[in-house]
């Protein structure tokens, strides 16, 4: 009956840590992955040449694929999610245990079959995480790493995307149907919105994902010409019998799913950052209806901005105007945000905890990455910044680094209840600090590079004389990089130390307000999420599940 | 408090960093270019102000509001619907303004169509090099087709010497452009996606097989400028690189010439 419990698990607590782990495991090779790249970059001679360019793009593509999908999608919303959905909205399971059990092993595997991509003739994929055709349509013919490797890449992204509907399904379910009494949607926990919201976005992309990836598939293996036009002519090679197939339609499906996709890491951050910075404000959140219809505002306006990924890709100039706009748009409940949280830090009493402090390092650099977007989110302006490292330094910070800091977020403030026991304060704030610093350090110059014009997703920088002369940034921005991966360690050792060693937590050990923080079987809610100072209460936080006379707003 | 010492550093730091200009645009060499900076100043600007606002109520916040002693509770509010109301129309406002004035500059490059007198370049990348064809002295592309492609024999269009317009036309690995005259590139790609990228144009445009995507500048001044291929292609991607000469006319005339002596 191990079996039963520890592996095919239907009870939501283990399937939440299974997906924290099958995550951390992303991280960590994600990472190390991107340590070859950047030492690849400042050293190319190195190893006897051992890293070619070919292997370079693998490791490039694989690092992207991991972290857009077995970290940033995954954690935030499965582990997370899973673990504290029902316990926040006083459920006492997911509605579809069995689905949830089968989403994390479709997921699983889906990860299996893509690192299986390392180890086939030709490697892994060239063609980066978004598999653009021709380049990933036409098999060995266009680079080594498109045959069997895309293949697989493929394949993994399909399973990947089933995993995530079912995953979705199951949250939308058990927030429709599994809130506790008095449990009204706005006295949900403010990631309870945030994982909604990302349910229905994920239900929607991943759908459109999973048929492009079929077609694609087709177009590979059953000569179909989903998106290859006629006329193509590889090395000495024409590609006979294709025809009526648009390169741009791939882009168009892909981003239609790409595009709610960074929203699908950030949001669920965005509700734990909430959650978190209340707590340790001591103060409720600022504007909770305001932070709920902003979240839905920017999952809605996420999937019409699609292509601001396309300016260049040569589709209509004139849609590229009304894409701009709805992009900038984006700007306006980004920044209701930012205010908000700012607002509920306002007048508080702050507590400096690890998770407080990731939570306003989220703030930090959220700002930090949505603002470069207002660079790019203009067409005229991305005549010159597309597809340059600005864009990458772009989404590192606004949906690697930001959801990251989420993360680690969510990870400080509900490990206590994960595991019982606290996670090393100490260990935890030297990790912080380190992280901050090192991020800015590593992706602000980044800035830079695509500000002198430097083109993503080059293997060395030898051939282009420009590019050569920015070689002291790279390296500057490789040893931030460094020091950024030695300061993980740190995290990563006083994980698995606190687990086994770390002081044994009280039940409710940051004196938060929501029901994940009690232990009643059958809680019955009176109050709103984040009632902090209320005057008149007997403490400075008032439980969802504390007496209806005790006095609030909500 | 160490992180609010922390946010203050970086803000002035990055701040700093796009101020001082030591990594920044080469100089532009049209008015688009010149125009195109303006219009980046002015959102930089304002992304910058925003950025330091913002890092620094953040350090203010973390300095004024931490917990000190015994100070009683926090203040207890929910938020204040005019402050939301207010933010919430000023950044639209702004950010919309700012979209919509980049917009003149995209029309420029993309609605307006190539003046009539523009030379015709028709530009074909294949992994991992470029192509540029001139039409020659008859003004017309001459007919090819693909069985005619042979990259080693230097025909790399497949251009069909059946065809007497063809005889004349001029294929280049380098773009050599005349000064201050309309150019019109055809932008065409035989195998996967590519982008042309002249950082001094401040132009970007892919190439998308089965597509011929029309781009057009005009250059004002001399010079041999670098473009490095923006889509990734395959392996050799960040080996296929050309360069775009501006010439004089007279310049371009003579290479042009001396090309056409080769060719017969």
């Amino acid at each position: 009956m191990t079996l039963r419990r520890r592996i095919f698990s239907t009870d939501h607590r283990t399937i939440g840590k299974q997906y924290y782990f099958l995550g951390l495991f992303s991280v960590l090779l994600g990472v190390a992955l991107s340590l070859v790249m950047r030492y690849h970059v400042v050293r190319p001679k190195a190893l006897g040449g051992a890293i070619s360019p070919e292997l370079y793009l693998s490791l490039m593509t694989m690092h992207g694929t991991l972290m857009v999908f077995f970290v940033l999608t995954v954690v935030p919303q499965s582990a997370f999610g899973n673990y504290f959905l029902p316990l926040q909205i006083g459920a006492r399971e997911m509605a579809f245990p069995r689905l949830n059990m089968f989403s994390f092993w479709t997921t699983a595997a889906s990860l299996a079959v893509l690192l299986s991509a390392f180890f086939v003739e030709g490697g892994a994929p060239i063609s980066g995480w978004t598999a653009y055709p021709p380049l990933s349509a036409v098999g060995r013919i266009a680079g080594p790493g498109e045959g069997l490797g895309q293949t697989l890449w493929i394949v993994s992204i399909g399973i990947f995307c089933v995993a995530s509907v079912m995953g979705s399904i199951n949250f939308v379910a058990t927030i429709a149907d599994l809130r506790c009494k008095g449990m009204t949607l706005m006295r949900m926990p403010l990631p309870c919105w945030s994982w909604l919201i990302t349910a229905l976005l994920s239900l929607l992309a991943f759908a459109v994902l999973l048929g492009a990836a079929v077609l694609l598939l087709l177009d590979r293996s059953a000569g179909t010409s989903f998106f290859l036009p006629a006329g193509l002519y590889f090395n000495d090679t024409s590609i006979p019998g294709r025809a009526g197939g648009s390169p741009l339609l791939w882009q168009h499906l892909f981003w239609f799913f790409g595009h709610p996709e960074v929203y699908i890491a950030i949001i669920p951050g965005m509700g734990i950052v909430s959650h978190v910075l209340s707590a340790f404000s001591r103060k409720p959140v600022f504007g909770y209806r305001a932070m709920v219809y902003a979240m839905i505002a920017i999952a809605f306006l996420g999937f019409v901005v699609w292509g601001h990924h396309m300016f260049m890709s040569g589709m209509s100039p004139y849609s590229a105007v009304a894409f701009s706009l709805l992009t900038l748009a984006i700007g306006v409940p980004s920044a209701i945000k930012t205010f908000n949280w700012i607002g509920t830090m306002w007048g508080g009493r702050l507590r400096f905890t690890t998770a407080m402090l990731f939570a306003i390092g989220f703030v930090s650099v959220f700002v930090t990455g949505g603002l470069s977007g207002i660079v790019l989110g203009q067409p005229a302006l991305d005549l010159y910044f597309h597809d340059t490292a600005f864009v990458v330094a772009h989404f590192h910070m606004i949906m690697g680094v930001a959801a990251t800091f989420g993360i680690f977020a969510g990870t400080f403030f509900w490990f206590p209840r994960m595991f019982g026991r606290t996670l090393n304060e100490r260990l935890g704030k030297l990790h912080f600090y380190l992280t901050f610093a090192g991020v800015y350090a590593l992706f602000i110059p980044m800035h830079l590079l695509g500000l002198a014009g430097t083109p993503r997703r080059y293997p060395d920088f030898t051939s282009v004389d420009f590019l050569g002369a920015l070689m002291p940034l790279h390296r500057f921005i490789t040893h931030a990089a460094y020091t950024v991966a030695a300061a993980q360690l740190i995290f990563v050792a006083n994980l698995f130390w606190s687990l086994k060693k770390g002081p044994r937590a009280a039940l409710n050990p940051w004196e938060a307000t929501t029901l994940e923080w009690t232990d009643a079987a059958h809680p019955v809610v009176h109050h709103g999420p984040y009632e902090y100072s209320s005057p008149g209460a007997p403490a400075d936080f008032t439980m969802q599940t504390d007496a209806p006379n005790i006095r609030s707003e909500a | 408090m160490l992180l609010a010492a922390i946010l203050g550093v970086l803000a002035a730091g990055v701040v700093w960093l796009f101020a001082a200009k030591i990594w920044w645009f080469p100089p532009g060499i049209d008015a688009h270019a010149a125009a195109y900076d303006e219009q980046f100043l002015r959102t930089i600007i304002l992304c910058g102000v925003i950025f330091f606002l913002a890092q620094a109520a953040l350090a203010i916040v973390l300095v004024r509001f931490r917990q000190r002693g015994n100070q009683g509770r926090a203040q207890y509010s929910h938020g204040d619907r005019r402050l939301e109301f207010l933010w919430t129309v000023s950044t639209a406002i702004v950010f919309l303004g700012l979209a919509l004035a980049g917009t003149k500059l995209w029309a420029r490059v993309h609605f307006d169509e190539a003046p009539a007198d523009a030379l015709p370049i028709e530009v074909t990348a294949k992994q991992f090099a470029w192509s540029f064809r001139y039409a020659g002295p008859d003004g017309k592309f001459g007919r090819t087709a693909l069985r005619f492609i042979n990259d080693a024999a230097g025909n790399p269009v497949g251009l069909d010497d059946a065809d007497p317009a063809s005889r004349d036309d001029i294929v280049s690995a380098t773009l050599r452009v005349p000064v201050n005259r309309p150019v019109k590139l055809i932008l065409r790609s035989r195998d996967v996606i590519h982008s042309f990228f002249v950082r001094e144009l401040r132009l970007k445009q892919d190439l998308v097989p089965g597509m011929d995507i029309p781009l057009h500048f005009q250059a004002e001044r001399t010079g041999t400028f670098e473009v490095p291929c923006s889509e990734l292609c395959g392996l050799g991607h960040s080996q296929m690189r050309t360069t775009m000469q501006v010439m004089t006319q007279r310049e371009f005339d003579a290479w042009l010439a001396a090309r056409e002596a080769q060719k017969r």
